[in-house]
């Protein structure tokens, strides 16, 4: 098969930094082509040199698309060509409908006046490619995480694609949304539209990829094609971190002991619509060196479970107990919960983990200022000392500390918020899928720290949608399904399957 | 993402000589931006603005502006804008004049009950924000209507004063000389002494601090010429206050105000939170930021700062007339933006905005000095905003 897409020796220098360096990356017409690295490898630049975010010019090197060379000096360019890509973080307007989003920017207008007729036949039949059954004009804030990726999908195909880059396609999605977004791809291929897919998940990788590029440190490593047969994740590791990953968990040793956090009844409603219990009656308990999981699809309420129950950030009507060591403590608002002893690590860090604009330094000392001040007076070489010595514990990799969190790597910026509340010296940590967005070789790190917080006789609640890594963590799993537990499982007889029997049986009553 | 690669990189690559000086020297752009602005104006007026009593009104003149800039800097610090103040500078300038002319209170309880109710004005005004979430732009607005048109029914439509002597020494007094040294006023000498004594301590205590905790401090040529050039600029300023009547009281207050807040915003847990507030506000709430009573304190400083300016400027202008406070809370708030606060909140430093007022102050004068009108000066004073403004903005992006 033919090449649709050659970049040739593309280097990309930032000022002291060496982002790209001759890389070459080929893609076959028809195929569906997988850009696996750790953060940082390059994928992202490389992407944004593809779609013309940097112009020509910017870059050395060259980019064949169709046979022959393009210089792209906008997005406008790629995109008229046929190259599409879908960011990470959506695009849509949040208040306008499904089918003002599809066409905008590219209206069904004549002189300027949208034909409103052509937009809705034009967005329903694109709705039921991609398989969508929505009304085109609901708005797109009414939909979930998943149906709006689906309606950024169907927005670039409103737009004749050829190339199809999809950045973290699936990274917020549940399983059965992920599944039906690859199945997608898998009909797109068939119809002849070429995929770059851009992934954290080796698993649906292994799925759906014909040939996978593993970029490390701003160079190509190597290309894997799956057709000969399919390629082992631990192979793929192997490419992006550049040695074996002999084990994807680090061992630990549980020592479980006394009974710490113990959590009665908990309920909640939707903050807005307050006839909707979203947190129905939750009781769990959590030991002295014990990582707990709570699996569960997305929108089972685990989230406003933990965020209800760390001050009652979410929701209204909150009721219910908590005690910590047999006392019963008052966690009414955050800071209460923070002197009570919990913390709660958030799932979204760039919304509720950091302020951004600030440094590692004023991050880290946040929940716990009490600690670098004396009478309200901050002790600057006090806080300077502190976060030094989080940077270095959790080694978190930045010009020092007091570089700004927005410059840091996702991994580097959930190793900050980790180090905030780790300052504030928690009995519990609530940790709200801690390794969302991170790579391999971070994600490992992270895994290290919560075990040895575990091993210092703190208890772990660890809410994640990737169930390998609760199995691989945890000491005990919760199943949650729409705000109640459904099932709890010892890990010894804890298994995938096991865990989706229990969410799909509880769904069925 | 891909961009921490940058920045890791770039970040540990020695520092040259021109990015040390920008970096140690950054927060002394908008002071070398003053001193230009000053310079222009000295040799186009022929030497007037910086005669003494031509310094000794700048100070009389720009200290309530100063003085509400503070309170001004935390409320767009946290994220929001208050344009009330204006209004509740000439209600709480009319109601002191009310309470001291026609009722005959004496001068120190009426001052606290103004304060009071300036903090009042300003807690209300935060309730509405904080706790019910009405964007503060609709409820200063609100404000700004309901205080203009009380101090317009406080006043009768008329202008109602004068005041006794001691409560005109809030604005138009001095700090006596001990000596009575006519034409030479030594407070003021030693005043200047004593700050210089002061910015040298600190410096140099702060570089000990960083040296015994191994942060490498800027170099000390640099050091020494920046704090050379202040202690200067300093003792200038206050050579020329003491060949004409010495120290104005109010600039003592002033001074004092800043100092203070400049140490909050500095180096307490409760500036700190503010900054974060307005950083991130979902973040700092998660952190155990109080942030809805955080919002609410910020108002009610700034309506306790604008209750005190409202008390100067009547003390100065010794009566209290109608039309007292209109439009100062433009001068105000672009004082805080020229100074290099950020309208989306979380940024912004108390000598950004001291300064931004300073230089709105100095042109105001230079211009008037000049004899170019009043419609003009506008023209000119709104210019200068957008341009500092947009230089700010385009060094942020880089």
């Amino acid at each position: 098969m033919a090449a649709i897409l050659e970049m040739r020796g593309i280097t990309k220098t930032f000022p002291g930094v060496r982002a790209l360096s001759d890389v070459s990356f080929s893609v076959e017409a028809g195929e569906i082509h997988a850009l696996v690295g750790e953060n940082g490898a390059g994928k992202s630049t490389l992407m944004k040199v593809l779609s013309g975010v940097y112009p020509h010019g910017s870059y050395e090197g060259e980019i064949v698309f169709e046979g022959e060379e393009r210089r792209f000096s906008g997005i406008n360019d790629s995109e008229a060509v046929g190259i599409i890509i879908i960011h990470q973080e959506l695009a849509l307007v949040p208040l306008l409908s499904i089918a003002e989003n599809v066409f905008l920017g590219n209206e069904r207008a004549r002189g300027g006046i949208i034909d409103w007729g052509a937009t809705y036949a034009g967005t329903k039949a694109l709705l039921e490619t991609v398989g969508l059954s929505e009304s085109p004009d609901t708005l797109v804030e009414d939909l979930g995480v998943g149906k709006q990726q689906l309606v950024e999908i169907a927005k670039a195909l409103s737009k004749r694609v050829k190339l199809l880059i999809l950045d973290e396609p699936t990274a917020s999605l549940n399983e059965r949304d992920s599944d039906a977004l690859l199945e997608l791809l898998l009909r797109f291929k068939a119809q002849g539209i070429t995929s770059i897919l851009i992934s954290h998940k080796l698993n649906e990788i292994a799925k759906v990829a014909d040939s996978i590029t593993v970029l490390r440190d701003g160079t190509a490593v190597e290309t894997l094609d799956c057709r000969g047969g399919p390629v082992s994740e631990d192979r793929i590791i192997k490419g992006m971190v550049g040695r074996e990953m002999a084990d994807r968990y680090p061992p630990r040793e549980s020592r479980i002991g006394d009974l710490l956090l113990e959590v009665e009844g908990w309920s909640a409603d939707h903050p807005l619509h307050t006839d909707r219990r979203v947190v129905k009656g939750i009781t769990l308990n959590v030991r002295r060196g014990e990582i707990v999981g709570i699996a569960g699809l997305m929108g089972a309420g685990r989230t406003e479970f933990a965020m209800s129950l760390f001050g009652r950030s979410w929701g209204r009507n909150v009721t219910g107990k908590v005690r910590l060591a047999g006392r019963e403590i008052d966690v009414s608002t955050v800071g209460r919960a923070v002197e009570n002893g919990l913390a709660y690590v958030t799932e979204d860090r760039k919304t509720y983990g950091l302020v951004l604009e600030r440094d590692i330094a004023t991050n880290v000392t946040l929940a716990h200022l009490s600690g670098v001040a004396k009478g309200g007076i901050i002790d600057d070489m006090r806080e300077l000392a502190v976060a030094t010595d989080y940077r270095s514990r959790l080694r978190i990799r930045s010009a020092g500390v007091h570089q700004d969190t927005v410059t840091l790597s996702g991994g580097n910026q959930q190793k900050v918020v980790l180090a905030k509340w780790l300052f504030a010296d928690p009995q519990v940590l609530i940790l709200d899928e801690p390794t969302r967005g991170i790579d391999v070789g971070a994600k490992y790190e992270i895994y290290a720290l919560m075990n040895r917080l575990a091993e210092e006789g703190r208890g772990l609640l660890v809410i994640s949608s990737e169930m390998p890594e609760l199995l691989g963590m945890c000491d005990r799993i919760y199943v949650m399904n729409e705000g109640s537990l459904v099932a709890e499982f010892p890990v010894a007889e804890a298994s995938q399957e096991k865990i989706m029997n229990a969410i799909v049986r509880a769904g069925r009553r | 993402m891909d961009t921490g690669l940058v920045k890791e990189d770039a970040g540990t690559r020695r520092m040259p000589a021109l990015s040390a000086v920008r970096t140690h020297f950054g927060d002394y752009g908008m002071l070398l931006a003053l001193l230009v602005i000053m310079a222009f104006f000295q040799i186009m007026t022929d030497g007037t603005l910086l005669r003494p009593l031509n310094v000794t009104n700048l100070v009389l003149q720009n200290s309530y502006i100063v003085i509400m800039a503070l309170g001004m800097l935390l409320v767009i610090v946290s994220g929001h804008i208050d344009l009330s103040v204006g209004s509740v500078v000439g209600f709480v300038g009319g109601l002191a004049a009310v309470l001291i002319v026609q009722y005959g209170w004496h001068f120190v309880p009426t001052i606290a009950v103004c304060l009071v109710v300036g903090g009042i004005i300003g807690a209300i005004q935060g309730y509405w924000v904080a706790y019910l979430r009405v964007p503060s732009f609709i409820v200063t607005l609100a404000g700004m209507l309901v205080f203009k048109g009380l101090q317009l029914a406080l006043l009768g439509g008329r202008s109602v004063g004068p005041f006794p002597i001691e409560f005109q020494r809030i604005s138009s007094g001095f700090i006596a000389d001990p000596i009575g040294n006519p034409g030479f006023n030594l407070p003021a000498i030693f005043f200047g002494i004593a700050a210089v004594v002061a910015i040298g301590w600190f410096g140099l205590r702060h570089r000990a601090n960083q040296n015994r905790h191994g942060v490498a401090p800027a170099p000390f040529g640099l050091f020494a010429f920046k704090s050379g050039l202040l202690a200067l600029l300093v003792l200038g300023f206050c050579y020329l206050l003491a060949t004409y009547r010495g120290l104005p009281n109010v600039f003592l207050l002033m001074i004092t105000l800043v100092a203070v807040y400049a140490f909050i915003t500095n180096r307490t847990t409760i500036g700190r939170r503010i900054y974060a507030l307005g950083g991130n506000e979902k973040a700092a709430k998660l952190s155990g930021v109080r942030t809805e009573f955080l919002t609410f304190l910020t108002f009610a400083n700034m309506g306790v700062l604008a209750a005190l300016a409202g008390l100067i400027v009547a003390a100065r202008l010794n009566t209290a007339t109608p039309r007292a406070g209109l439009g100062f809370e433009l001068d105000v708030i672009a004082a805080c933006f020229i100074g290099g606060a950020s309208a989306s909140g979380g940024f912004g430093k108390v000598t950004g905005a001291v300064i931004g007022a300073l230089i709105m102050g100095v042109m105001n004068n230079g211009m008037s000095i000049l004899g170019i009108g009043i419609d003009y000066q506008q023209v000119i004073k709104g210019l200068v905003l957008l341009a500092a403004v947009s230089v700010d903005v385009y060094y942020r992006r880089k």
